[in-house]
């Protein structure tokens, strides 16, 4: 794992501006073929906002202006070119409060199959049962499959998001804290999901809890106030940093 | 006594009183109406159109007005909601928040609701004049409908702002077009909040006078042409109240009654079928 594997996505001096506000500056990173790459830093250091730069949710923001480049499979997804409903079909996302659908659990998971063209019953039927086995959640909600999402427990309703997101097929899953709302049974339920599907997914995840980020992790990324001070893998973030305030945040001494 | 008691105290009693008042008065009004208008109130009424000398106190019922009413209701309602609907959309789903554009058109529309029935039924009779059309129930219908457009789109409007951003993120996160989302997940979620909407624009067009006094005229036979007079309700109980005859008058305060008891019926429908669709929205 020493050996940075082939970049799914990177980024070539991408600065964000909400307003006049800068959030992100000039940061030129990549982020490795199927591995949890984790992104580390305080609060409103832009964790979020480059996060949601990788499919372009950030221009659902007011006032937002990006310059520089992101390349996912080596594509500038800034380009007028692209196509973004495609781009955003590669990438799941996973919110830090779980924003299921207003629909019932079995649509919320079809959903995204159903809008990208399958109308096969039979089919999704297979789509739903099989991601959200993928999920851990198929035995607690198959007698239910018809009722509404928004009964399920906030861990349930997590991993009915994570099933949903998956089913789109994608390459990439996005996570903004994914765990921050949920108790720690479910957070350890999505840890050991996620490091399942590192093997078929390049894993993204944003997340204020050190520990966390140091049980999933293979590779890291720190940012200080829209900086990226340090990146590298896992191991050496986090045992040798070479930067003084990644090491001060690591201790505890900034956040 | 601790001041901060009898601040709670005088409150509670502002708010109990404003209940009372704003009950009490629909039920005054109601009462009112029943009382002076059950009597003539009879079967005769509903079924049967006027015959000759109705408006004497004779043979006949209301039955031209009440469809008529029914049929500009649905028409005028129809009308409103297929430019509401897009219009709401469009405000809350393709442009921004702080958008210049939505500004503007927030603020047209609220001008355009305050703008009296009356000025509408001389709008509505200067453009009938202009392409040389008489009094009818099309034109009567669309008059109707540009007097609710603004009540119903801004309410609809108001109802689409209570969207968590984050449900139209989830959405296209998963690579969804901005009408996927507004038509598979936002109206999923509002649906509810939508048939309101509707159901008070439809209230407030079913029961206005002035507007279709010019535009829909009056006639004693039921609607069976969009390029015809049309009887509606307000103008029914306009026209009896008007005369000099007790029984008549009574005959008008029936009609009153009638017309709010179709509104009370439609409202009560619309929630119970609205309700039925909102098992999964999210609170």
């Amino acid at each position: 794992m020493n050996t940075p594997a082939r970049p799914h996505i990177m980024t070539e001096h991408l600065t964000v501006h909400y307003g006049r506000q800068r959030v992100l500056q000039d940061i030129s990173l990549a982020i490795p073929d199927r591995q949890i790459t984790a992104i580390i830093g305080p609060s409103g250091c832009g964790k979020t906002t480059l996060l949601k730069s990788f499919n372009r949710l950030i221009e659902l923001q007011e006032n937002v202006r990006v310059s520089g480049k992101v390349l996912v499979d080596g594509e500038n997804i800034f380009d007028p070119q692209i196509d973004v409903t495609r781009l955003r079909k590669k990438m799941g996302l996973l919110l830090q409060r779980p924003q299921v659908l207003p629909m019932s659990i079995f649509d919320n998971v079809a959903y995204g199959r159903r809008i990208h063209g399958c109308k096969n019953r039979r089919l999704l039927g297979e789509i739903v049962e099989k991601y959200l086995t993928m999920a851990g959640l198929w035995d607690e909600v198959r007698d239910r499959l018809h009722g509404p999402a928004s009964q399920l427990s906030i861990g349930q309703q997590q991993r009915l998001c994570l099933a949903r997101a998956l089913a789109v097929e994608p390459e990439i899953i996005l996570c903004d804290e994914p765990t921050s709302a949920l108790d720690p049974a479910s957070t350890q339920h999505i840890e050991q999901i996620f490091m399942e599907l590192k093997k078929d997914y390049t894993i993204v995840i944003v997340t204020h809890i050190l520990r966390q980020a140091r049980r999933l992790a293979d590779h890291v990324l720190f940012l200080y106030l829209g900086e990226l001070v340090e990146h590298g893998p896992a191991h050496r973030i986090f045992d040798t940093p070479q930067q003084a305030r990644t090491r001060d945040y690591i201790l505890g001494i900034i956040s | 006594m601790d001041l901060r008691k009898i601040e709670e105290s005088v409150f509670k009693f502002l708010m109990l009183t404003s209940v009372v008042c704003v009950v009490g008065s629909l039920l005054f009004i109601l009462g009112t109406v029943f009382i002076k208008g059950w009597h003539a109130l009879s079967l005769d009424m509903l079924v049967k159109t006027p015959q000759g000398g109705y408006y004497l106190g004779k043979e006949g019922g209301i039955l031209n007005a009440i469809t008529g009413s029914i049929v500009l209701g649905i028409g005028a309602t129809l009308f409103a909601l297929v430019l509401s609907l897009p219009l709401a959309v469009y405000l809350n789903l393709y442009l921004r928040k702080n958008s210049r554009r939505a500004f503007i058109m927030r603020f047209f529309l609220d001008v355009l609701w305050g703008i009296p029935s009356i000025v509408y039924g001389a709008f509505g009779f200067t453009v009938m004049i202009f392409f040389k059309l008489q009094a009818s129930l099309l034109a009567a219908i669309i008059t109707v409908g540009l007097l609710i457009l603004p009540i119903m789109a801004r309410s609809m409007d108001e109802v689409l702002k209570t969207i968590p951003f984050e449900l139209t993120e989830a959405s296209f996160a998963m690579g969804a077009t901005r009408l996927e989302t507004a038509m598979q997940v936002v109206l999923k979620q509002v649906l509810g909040g939508l048939v309101t909407a509707v159901l008070i624009s439809f209230g407030r067009g079913i029961g206005d006078a002035a507007s279709v006094l010019f535009t829909a005229s009056f006639t004693d036979s039921l609607p069976y042409s969009l390029f015809k007079p049309v009887a509606t309700l307000p103008l029914a109980i306009f026209f009896q109240l008007g005369t000099p005859f007790p029984e008549v008058q009574e005959r008008g305060y029936a009609a009153a009654l009638v017309l709010a008891i179709l509104i009370l019926a439609v409202s009560i429908a619309g929630r119970l079928i609205s309700g039925k669709f909102t098992r999964h929205v999210l609170r």
